[in-house]
């Protein structure tokens, strides 16, 4: 509860702060204070310090997943901004508001993270894309990003009422908002209860991009400035497949058997397009949209199996690959050429850009002792776990090694290729939030415990 | 504690390397580090013999029931020796070698080490898959960045072929998990489980697939001769002389004790595979110009043998085996020195480029010869021992086609003279050629390597007792696996 409050008054106040302050290292100093304040009091909750007392009437819970998840978000959030805020000049002169978009899109994660009330679920889905289709045009004399955005905004708006419509019909067929209506174990799911649950699945899908509602995603993810993509390719994305998981968990947890084929096709279909569309991509940033949506597969697994091993392995790998994905991205930022040759022997001129970005790659192609590892192997066991998916998880190995080679191509640009000096600037502070970065990488890889730990105590 | 620092030297010296400047200090701390690694090993193999210094186990992913859990026992001991050997042995004779980043090159030579040595030591099955890939990771560098010419494609069609066969393994490893009954990833529960028969056929693949890219079983050996030639000689030493035996050791540790039933009922498909692949393989080396081609073609026809050995699963195959993987990883170092020295000198790796080396280099020469021949396994050389417990497992198999399967054997060995005698002749006897005119003799630290060789070849193949006694106890407890298997199905047929 600390964090939705003071999220959405920080929004507030970081919008003035672009007509009250000029200059723009305050504006940037003011947003990084802001959000380590956020962590910090969201700390506190999770240690049991509430500030604001407020009956939710039971449509939010803020238990220890969503308050852990909330944490890392925030976290992950600051590192971005401590990577990447001062890229956001190079966007547009509406600094100040950047910010304050981010400060409400975290507004709607804590909501979609914890709610409780199929109403809150769609307040916080909204809260996060709007702002989103203003960020994804925030370049405004750029076409590609003009035409992301109106893209964005007229697929998201449809999405959005199948979410409508699919609330609509389950507060027909049950009577109410509440996402723990239970159904007796002999009930069979009348037709409106299927249609809501079905059209709510889809709009989520939608939302987190899997096969076949995916088709938004790369000419997004290209065409919006890269500060921004990396934001929402991340944090956000790991967000609502949180809500994702939360929501067919709580309401339709018990009715698993009706929808569990439907989501291994669903992650199938998720893993080959986006494994094989990747290989054949020759930005980087593209490939990084393609990646997303692979990645999104491998985490679609845990919806699949929906068992209590399923949340941590959720958690983890959101964690895994949105670290690895903002450093990656913090990177590319600075680039000028965004293909892979545009990396030609960058290890012989940034040394350690190159050794973090090589991690974080790693990572994100599942090779052991980093938490990209760790993630997909929770995602094979909570699905060998279930008993019958044994075919899903070969055929999401095979795919994971065809990430390997686009991951791949990176590193042996960086590493084996010899290229011109791409002159770039970064400031120390960048390089140890890099390090940094690696260092959590690989350091969940090596002890998880160290987050999934907060996940029971 | 013994395992604990086989493992951590080569670590912690490893990712030190890195941070060095000079070449030349890297070069000397990764030979003091490979030399403390075979001190401890050595120490292990002798005076340390209590079960307390050799066993070590530690909570590690806790979330996962899966620990730090590392032994040193008889099936890994002789590996972890040949690791310990190896090192040193690789660093001696690249001493002369200005690599580019000299610090990065040793320190990912001694990652590597790390690597294998936890899979040798692993009784633990997830931290086993770790060790597996981390031997990999740094292998993949090496290759990369220190290759042939056609290094990059050629490495990373390697690492997606191993990368395949490691993840099926994982599922394979992830699957037997599930199902222990104390949900644990340890060496015992995965024995303890006894899966039925007919589930072990399909995960019995997936662990072989994982084990047969990295031998490399025809028909999965493609990426083999291609990386072998692209590599830098020092890392190719290692690949062919260590690392292949990551997967027989594999087969020896997790497949046969685990699924044993399996394993004996595919053994008539995979006999034959291994040893037309030995000697489709050495068909192909007698057809060979390159020297480092010769030389990869020879080390997959070994392999075969050594797998078609395995799959006997007898007593005598067994013993066969893990004598024979650590003499061939001897052997093999030494061709590739010798190849090594060779290329280094005259700048040719090509056969008919080369001839009559031995009157200008008489010394390089004898040790050559010492060392072909204990590459053919005549008796009195190493490989005389492994190669006869294997022959005589291969024939006193139960399989009816053990006749065949030993004639094929022995036809393998035949090609293996051809070829390594004719190189011989070719390269290094005869008259001087325009090249090899101004050649000189080699140098104080390749002689100090190629001698330890040939020490280790005449040692153990007079006295070969030391090391059927260091393997006698481990091939009779896999072998009682086996027994087992016979015998319940015998009952099922009467």
């Amino acid at each position: 509860m600390n964090t939705l409050l003071i999220s959405a008054v920080l929004g507030v106040l970081m919008m003035f702060s672009g007509v009250l302050l000029k200059s723009r290292q305050v504006i940037r100093n003011l947003a990084i204070a802001g959000m380590a304040g956020l962590l910090l009091v969201n700390i506190l909750e999770l240690g049991g310090t509430t500030f604001f007392q407020i009956n939710t009437r039971d449509m939010m819970a803020f238990d220890r997943f969503s308050l852990l998840f909330i944490t890392v978000a925030i976290f992950s959030t600051l590192l971005y901004l401590v990577l990447s805020a001062k890229d956001m000049e190079k966007v547009g002169i509406n600094y100040a508001e950047y910010f304050a978009l981010l400060f409400f899109i975290v507004c709607g994660i804590v909501l979609v993270s914890s709610f409780k009330s199929l109403l809150i679920l769609f307040l916080g889905v909204e809260i996060i894309s709007i702002p989103l289709y203003i960020l994804t045009g925030s370049d405004k004399r750029n076409l590609k990003s003009n035409e992301a955005s109106l893209k964005y905004f007229l697929l998201g708006a449809f999405s959005t009422g199948l979410m409508l419509m699919g609330i609509a019909l389950l507060y027909g067929s049950t009577g109410t908002f509440s996402t723990s209506f239970r159904l007796g174990p002999d009930v069979k799911p009348s037709a409106l209860m299927i249609a809501g649950m079905l059209l709510l699945f889809f709009s989520m899908s939608f939302k987190v991009s899997l096969a076949p509602f995916h088709f938004w995603t790369p000419d997004v993810y290209d065409g919006a400035p890269t500060v921004f993509t990396s934001f929402m390719a991340t944090i956000v994305k790991a967000a609502v497949f949180i809500g994702f998981i939360r929501l067919f968990n709580n309401a339709f947890g018990l009715m698993h058997g009706q929808w569990q084929l439907i989501a291994a096709i669903i992650t199938a279909a998720t893993l080959f397009i986006g494994n094989i569309t990747a290989v054949f991509q020759q930005s980087v940033k593209r490939m990084l949209a393609y990646s997303s949506i692979a990645q999104a597969g491998f985490m679609m697994l845990s919806l699949y199996a929906l068992s209590a091993e399923a949340y941590e392995g959720l958690l983890l790998y959101t964690v895994a690959y949105s670290l690895a994905t903002i450093g990656i991205f913090a990177v590319l930022i600075k680039m000028n050429d965004y293909t892979f040759s545009g990396f030609n022997g960058f290890a012989r001129y940034h040394p350690l850009l190159a050794a973090t970005t090589t991690v974080f790659l790693l990572s994100l192609a599942g090779i052991p002792l980093t938490s990209g590892f760790l993630s997909k192997f929770y995602m094979l066991k909570i699905t060998l776990a279930s008993g019958k998916g044994m075919w899903l998880a070969v055929f999401a190995v095979f795919m994971a090694a065809v990430s390997v080679y686009y991951y791949f191509r990176v590193i042996q640009a960086m590493y084996f290729k010899e290229g011109d000096d791409p002159k770039i600037q970064v400031t120390t502070t960048f390089k140890w939030t890099l390090v940094v970065l690696a260092a959590l990488v690989i350091l969940l890889g090596v002890f998880p415990n160290l987050l999934l730990y907060w996940v029971y105590f | 504690m013994v395992p604990v620092l086989l493992i951590l030297i080569p670590l912690v010296t490893g990712l030190v390397t890195f941070f060095f400047k000079d070449g030349r200090t890297a070069k000397s701390w990764a030979l003091f580090s490979a030399l403390a690694t075979l001190v401890v090993s050595v120490l292990g193999l002798t005076v340390l013999k209590e079960t307390k210094y050799l066993q070590f186990n530690r909570e590690w992913l806790s979330a996962l029931n899966s620990s730090f859990a590392v032994q040193l026992d008889g099936m890994g001991q002789l590996l972890c020796l040949l690791n310990a050997v190896a090192y040193p042995l690789v660093i001696l004779s690249a001493w002369k070698n200005d690599y580019k980043n000299q610090n990065n090159f040793y320190a990912l030579m001694l990652l590597a080490q790390a690597g294998m040595m936890g899979v040798f030591l692993a009784t633990d099955a997830l931290l086993f898959y770790f060790c597996w890939e981390l031997a990999l990771i740094p292998m993949y560098f090496l290759c990369s960045q220190w290759g042939g010419e056609k290094r990059i494609p050629v490495t990373f069609k390697f690492f997606i072929y191993t990368f395949v066969g490691s993840l099926l393994m994982l599922i394979g490893i992830l699957y037997l998990q599930a199902h222990t009954k104390d949900h644990s990833f340890s060496w015992q529960s995965f024995i303890d489980l006894r899966l039925p028969a007919n589930k072990q056929q399909w995960i019995f693949w997936l662990f072989f697939v994982a084990f047969a890219i990295k031998m490399p079983v025809f028909p999965l050996h493609t990426w083999q001769p291609d990386t072998y030639e692209q590599a830098p000689t020092a890392t190719t030493m290692i690949l062919s002389g260590v690392m292949v035996k990551m997967g027989l050791f594999g087969i020896l540790r997790w497949l046969f004790p685990v699924m044993p039933f399996a394993s004996f009922q595919w053994a008539d498909f995979i006999t034959p595979l291994s040893l037309c692949g030995a000697i489709y393989a050495s068909l192909i080396a007698i057809r060979q110009d390159d020297l480092k081609r010769l030389v990869a073609y020879s080390s997959i026809a070994h392999i075969g043998l050594m797998c078609a050995a395995a799959f006997a699963q007898n007593e005598s195959g067994f013993q066969g085996l893990m004598i024979q993987m650590f003499n061939h990883g001897i052997n093999i170092i030494g061709l590739w020195i010798v190849v090594e020295i060779t290329e280094r000198q005259f700048g040719t790796r090509k056969i008919s480029e080369l001839g009559g080396i031995a009157q200008k280099a008489p010394v390089l020469a004898a040790f050559l010869v010492i060392i072909a021949l204990a590459n053919i396994a005549l008796p009195l050389t190493n490989a005389f021992p492994g190669e006869f417990l294997m022959f005589n497992g291969i024939f006193s198999s139960v399989t009816v086609y053990h006749v065949w399967f030993t004639v094929m054997a022995g036809l393998s060995i035949i090609f293996g003279a051809i070829y390594t005698l004719n190189m011989i002749r070719k390269v290094f006897y005869g008259e001087t050629i325009e090249l090899t005119r101004a050649a000189n003799d080699i140098s104080m630290s390749e002689k100090l390597a190629l001698g330890v060789i040939v020490l280790i070849i005449f040692v153990l193949g007079v006295y070969p007792q030391l090391m059927l006694n260091e393997t006698a106890a481990t091939a009779s407890a896999v072998n009682e696996k086996f027994d087992f298997v016979r015998q319940t199905l015998l009952e099922q047929k009467k």
